[in-house]
């Protein structure tokens, strides 16, 4: 999940505790009718922050996620998948720009974004904690993570707020270059010596745990999850969202003649459903707390480049500087 | 601990795992400038988003490298968010057109009745 709107159940009071309901009946009505939206518009207090929560992981996913596939910039094969991989990896920090403007519309500024990533206290993308050990790795990153943070974002893309919807769709507009490139590494690799297709093999192998959970868990029904899709926070289920992946894509693995490391998996033609092996969310909870192969790397890394050029930044600040929030 | 990575980018940076992080200032961020650009000649400009900058020159650098990747723009316009003035959404009725201003409106001007009626009594 690139970031993910969540309630949790135990909460014991009620999310709406306090508000205006004539203004959060006039509010439901607006979204209802398919209208966005604004910074300046009236809103529930839970409404801010859940989509706070779920704009800055995913500014924070974008920025944290350059950096497993740019552990292969240096050494890519050729020139023009060098140059290829840079402007990918360019692209992804720019998405992080857009999201990270996109929720401090909503009042939180970029400085405590910063922190709170830093310090732990936000989360991002879980499969960005796991390592790119071969080239073959950034491939199937770029085709197969891409391809589900795709799905992700268009399907927010249609939600009621209308500085994430449009930093959505300028985002989407360049994925399709992500997983042109990411596609074109991957068949490069699978029609390739006998070598290559082992490389990619062992690391579709590795990675199709991670993109499982990339979706996040089964979201258990609740009533706060009902509010939540009211208000065109969350669009789809994250089952919902994984069942579409599984549907474009595993038929695009295996017509590759790449073997997909779960002997459950196969489509349910009563249902069009797929079956799968679940799994280990036990792992997923570990690894998204700090316990995975690469948190610690991750964080040390955004935070030397915050710390290393903190004096350029002082120098070139100006004097009476005031911060407004930003309007769209 | 200096961390070795599979990136040879992160090993040579020598980055200690354990150092301890200074939390960002306030205004380490800069302030915020409102981009507008312009797609082709002879259209309008229209807001794209916003950039973090220190100065408009600088805005402008990072607006470039931002909003204009994939061409698509002739032309932009930095502006600083704090010199724009906005109206408030809760306002929006006073761009409600009254049914007391239809004489600004084409389709209230209805001439051919009259027309018609003019030449049947001419006829008659
Ligand atoms: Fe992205
Ligand atoms: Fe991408």
């Amino acid at each position: 999940m690139y970031g993910n709107a969540y309630i949790d159940p135990n909460q014991q009071h009620s999310i709406l505790e306090g508000e205006d309901m004539e203004k959060l009946a006039a509010f439901e009505a607006r979204i209802a009718q398919g209208d966005k939206i604004e910074p300046h518009d009236w809103m529930p207090k839970e409404y801010r922050k859940q989509l706070i929560r779920m704009i800055e992981q995913h500014a924070h996913s974008e920025i944290i996620g350059s950096l497993p596939e740019g552990t292969w910039i240096t050494r890519a094969p050729g020139f023009r998948r060098k140059l290829a991989l840079m402007a990918k990896v360019q692209d992804e920090v720019g998405h992080a720009q857009l999201l990270y403007a996109a929720a401090e519309t909503l009042g939180k500024r970029r400085e405590s974004m910063i922190n709170d990533l830093i310090s732990g206290k936000s989360k991002y993308s879980n499969v960005f904690n796991y390592p790119a050990p071969t080239w073959a790795d950034s491939a199937v990153i770029a085709w197969l993570i891409d391809a589900g943070a795709i799905i992700n974002q268009v399907t927010n893309s249609k939600g009621s707020y209308g500085p994430y919807c449009r930093a959505l769709d300028r985002i989407c507009a360049e994925e399709s270059f992500h997983l042109k490139y990411g596609h074109d590494n991957v068949v490069f690799l699978a029609t390739g010596t006998k070598v290559q297709r082992q490389m990619v093999q062992e690391a579709l192998t590795r990675w199709w745990p991670p993109i499982m959970h990339f979706f996040g868990p089964p979201d258990k029904s609740s009533v706060h999850g009902e509010i939540l899709m009211r208000w065109k926070v969350k669009m789809a289920s994250n089952d919902d969202m994984r069942q579409q992946f599984m549907n474009m894509y595993v038929p695009k693995i295996w017509d590759l003649g790449l073997q997909i490391p779960d002997p459950n998996l196969r489509k349910n033609e009563q249902t069009g459903k797929w079956e799968y092996t679940e799994p280990d969310w036990n792992e997923f909870k570990r690894v998204i707390n700090g316990d995975g192969p690469c948190n610690a790397e991750r964080l040390a890394v955004r935070r030397t480049a915050e710390e290393r050029h903190r004096w350029v930044r002082r120098a070139i600040l100006g004097q009476g500087v005031e911060y407004v929030t930003p309007l769209a | 601990m200096i961390i070795q990575s599979l990136d040879p980018r992160v090993t040579r940076a020598r980055i200690d795992q354990e150092k301890e992080f200074q939390p960002l200032d306030q205004l380490d961020q800069f302030e915020t400038y409102e981009v507008f650009h312009q797609k082709k000649r002879g259209q309008q400009h229209s807001h794209v988003g916003i950039v973090h900058a220190p100065n408009a020159e600088l805005a402008m650098v990072f607006a470039k490298e931002q909003y204009s990747r994939r061409g698509q723009c002739v032309n932009l316009w930095v502006v600083r968010t704090r010199d724009v003035f906005i109206t408030e959404y809760e306002d929006a009725d006073i761009f409600e057109t009254t049914p007391a201003k239809l004489h600004r409106e084409a389709e209230s001007y209805k001439v051919m009745d009259r027309i018609q009626a003019y030449k049947e009594r001419q006829e008659a």
